[in-house]
C-alpha cells in the first residue's frame, strides 16, 4: 500500500538493467556480485572450519567440494569476485570525483560528461576481465 | 557513527581485501590446486604465523566490507526507524558472529588444537 | 444541430487529418477512486514536429478533457510536464513522437512520485528535500546586511557550478535513480546536485553545514553512481557528476 501511495517503482525497477545503459548493468552486477560474495565467504568460513574434525573431517568436506557442480559455483564465485574488484575501484574513483569530467555550461543534446568513455571502459574491462579469470580458474581446477 | 567513517571504513576494507586475497589466491596457485588443498599443505599454512595473521586480517575486513555492504542494501529496501535499527544492529552483531566464528578455526589450528 | 456544428468548426481549426498517427496510451488513475492504474489508448495524429505534451492536449480537445496533465512553459523551462514516456522519464513537452521511433507512444506518471490523477505528480518531498540542503547562498558579509557590496566571481569560478544551477527541478533523476525506487528517505540526486552547486560557488561559505546535512544514513552516500539521473535530465546538469564531486569533500580529495 506503501508502495502504491508512494508510487514507488519498487525492488523491479531497481533491478531494471534495461534502460539506462551499461552503467545500470554495473550497478545491479555490483549488488548481486556483492550479496553473492558474501554468501560465499559465510560459507567459505563455514566449510574451512571442517578442519577442526580432522583429516577425515577436511577430506569430507573437500570432496563435496570437489565436484563438477562445486566447480561451477567456483567459477561464478571467481567471475564474481574479478568484476566486484574491479568495477569497485571504478565506482570508488567515480566517488572521489576521477575521472567524472569538468563542469562546463551544457550544450544540447546534453550528453553528460559523468557517463564518459573512460567509466564505460572501466564496466567492459571488469565485465571481460571476469569471463578471463573465471576461464582460468576453471581450467586450473579441472586440473590443465 | 557519521556515515561518511562508515563508508570511509567500507572503501578502506575493500582496499585491505583487495590486496590480501590476492596474496591468499596466490597462494593456492603456488604449487598444484588440488595438491594446495591436502590436508597437511593446509594445516602447515595455518601453523605458519604470518600467514595464519593474513588470514584473521582477511576476516576481519571481508567480515566489515560485505556486513557493511549488506546494510546499505537493507536500509534502502525498507524505512522505519525500528527496521533501520534492527538493520544496523543485525548486521553488526552478523559481522561479530562471523568473525568470532573464522578466529576459532585459525587459532585452534595454529595453535595445533587439532 | 448547433452543437455538431460547433464540433465541426473547431476540428476545422485544428486539422486531426495527418497522413502519420500514432496510439497514445494515456494512465488513468484517481488514488481516491481507483485501486489500480489503467490505460486508455487514443489514436492521435503527429507531425515531425508533434511533441508528446501537444498529442495529449490534443486528446484532452478531441476526446477525453478529463485527462489530468501539469504542463506551462511547453519549452522545457518550468520543468513542470515531467512523465514517463515509453519507460523513460522525460518531458512532455522536450520529447518528440517522431523520435521515439514507435508506434505506440505508452506516458505514465513519473516513478516514485506520489500520483495526484493520471499524469499529475506531488513534488512535496522533492521541494522539502530541495530547501533542506539550503539552496541560497550562505555569507556572513551578505548584500543585504552590508550596503551596495558585490561578490567579484571570475569565469573560471562560475563555471565551476554554472551547470548546476540549470536544474528546472522537474524531478526525472529522481524519477530515474534506482535508490529512490526503494527508498523513500533517500535526499535524492535532484537536492545533491543543488547541494554542490552552492557549495562549488565560490561566494558561499555554507559548505560545512550542507556537508553536515548531507552526511547521513540516507544521504549522499546512497548514491551508487548509476548515473540514471544524468541520462534522462533535459537540462545537461549531469547531477551524477555533482554528487561525487561533493562526496569528493566528504572523503577528503576536495577541500
Amino acid at each position: 500500500m506503501e508502495n502504491q501511495d508512494e508510487n514507488k517503482e519498487g525492488i523491479g525497477g531497481m533491478i531494471n538493467p534495461r534502460r539506462y545503459g551499461i552503467e545500470r548493468v554495473a550497478y545491479l552486477l555490483m549488488r548481486i556480485s556483492g550479496l553473492g560474495l558474501l554468501a560465499y565467504f559465510i560459507g567459505h568460513i563455514y566449510e574451512t572450519s571442517s578442519i577442526l574434525q580432522g583429516e577425515m573431517g577436511w577430506q569430507e568436506f573437500l570432496e563435496l567440494t570437489q565436484t563438477t557442480e562445486g566447480h561451477i559455483i567456483m567459477t561464478i564465485v571467481i567471475g564474481m569476485c574479478v568484476f566486484h574488484t574491479v568495477n569497485g575501484i571504478r565506482v570508488m574513483l567515480g566517488h572521489g570525483g576521477v575521472g567524472v569530467g569538468t563542469p562546463a555550461r551544457p550544450d544540447y543534446p546534453y550528453k553528460p560528461a559523468s557517463q564518459n568513455t573512460r567509466h564505460k571502459i572501466g564496466i567492459y574491462s571488469a565485465i571481460v576481465l571476469a569471463a578471463i579469470a573465471m576461464m582460468y580458474g576453471f581450467s586450473v581446477m579441472m586440473g590443465h | 557513527m557519521r556515515e561518511s567513517i562508515i563508508m570511509k571504513i567500507h572503501y578502506g576494507t575493500a582496499l585491505g581485501a583487495v590486496a590480501l586475497v590476492a596474496v591468499h589466491i596466490l597462494m593456492r596457485l603456488t604449487q598444484n590446486y588440488a595438491e594446495s588443498l591436502e590436508y597437511a599443505n593446509v594445516i602447515a599454512n595455518y601453523q605458519f604465523i604470518p600467514y595464519a595473521g593474513m588470514l584473521e586480517i582477511i576476516l576481519i575486513l571481508l567480515s566489515v566490507h560485505g556486513f557493511n555492504g549488506l546494510r546499505v542494501i537493507l536500509l534502502e529496501l525498507k524505512q522505519g526507524r525500528a527496521y533501520e535499527k534492527a538493520v544496523s544492529y543485525g548486521c553488526v552483531a552478523a559481522m561479530i558472529g562471523l568473525i568470532a566464528y573464522g578466529s576459532r578455526t585459525i587459532f585452534m589450528v595454529n595453535m595445533g588444537m587439532v | 444541430m448547433a452543437q455538431v456544428s460547433g464540433i465541426a468548426e473547431e476540428r476545422s481549426t485544428t486539422p486531426l487529418s495527418s497522413r502519420k498517427s500514432v496510439t497514445l496510451r494515456i494512465t488513468r488513475y484517481n488514488p481516491e477512486y481507483d485501486n489500480e492504474k489503467t490505460f486508455m489508448e487514443f489514436n492521435v495524429p503527429y507531425e515531425k514536429w508533434t511533441t508528446v505534451l501537444e498529442a495529449i492536449l490534443e486528446v484532452k480537445k478531441h476526446f477525453d478533457h478529463s485527462v489530468a496533465v501539469r504542463y506551462s512553459c511547453r519549452q522545457a523551462t518550468c520543468g513542470s510536464c515531467g512523465m514517463v514516456i515509453n519507460g523513460k522519464p522525460r518531458l512532455a513537452c522536450f520529447t518528440k513522437i517522431s523520435e521515439l521511433d514507435s508506434d505506440v507512444v505508452t506516458v505514465e506518471p513519473m516513478n516514485n512520485f506520489p500520483i495526484i490523477r493520471d499524469l499529475t505528480v506531488r513534488f512535496e518531498r522533492l521541494f522539502n528535500s530541495h530547501h533542506k540542503i539550503k539552496p541560497f547562498l550562505i555569507h556572513e558579509d551578505s548584500e543585504i546586511s552590508s550596503n551596495e557590496k558585490e561578490f567579484l566571481q571570475s569565469p573560471e569560478e562560475l563555471e565551476q557550478y554554472i551547470q548546476f544551477s540549470n536544474c528546472i527541478k522537474c524531478g526525472l533523476c529522481n524519477s530515474a535513480c534506482p535508490t529512490m525506487a526503494t527508498d523513500s528517505s533517500f535526499v535524492g540526486p535532484q537536492a545533491l546536485a543543488q547541494a554542490y552547486r552552492y557549495v562549488a560557488d565560490s561566494r558561499d561559505k555554507g559548505k560545512d553545514s550542507r556537508l553536515k546535512i548531507i552526511d547521513e544514513s540516507h544521504g549522499i552516500w546512497r548514491c551508487h553512481f548509476a548515473g540514471s539521473c544524468s541520462q534522462v535530465c533535459p537540462k545537461g546538469v549531469d547531477p551524477a557528476m555533482g554528487i561525487q564531486f561533493l562526496r569528493g569533500y566528504l572523503l577528503g580529495f576536495k577541500s
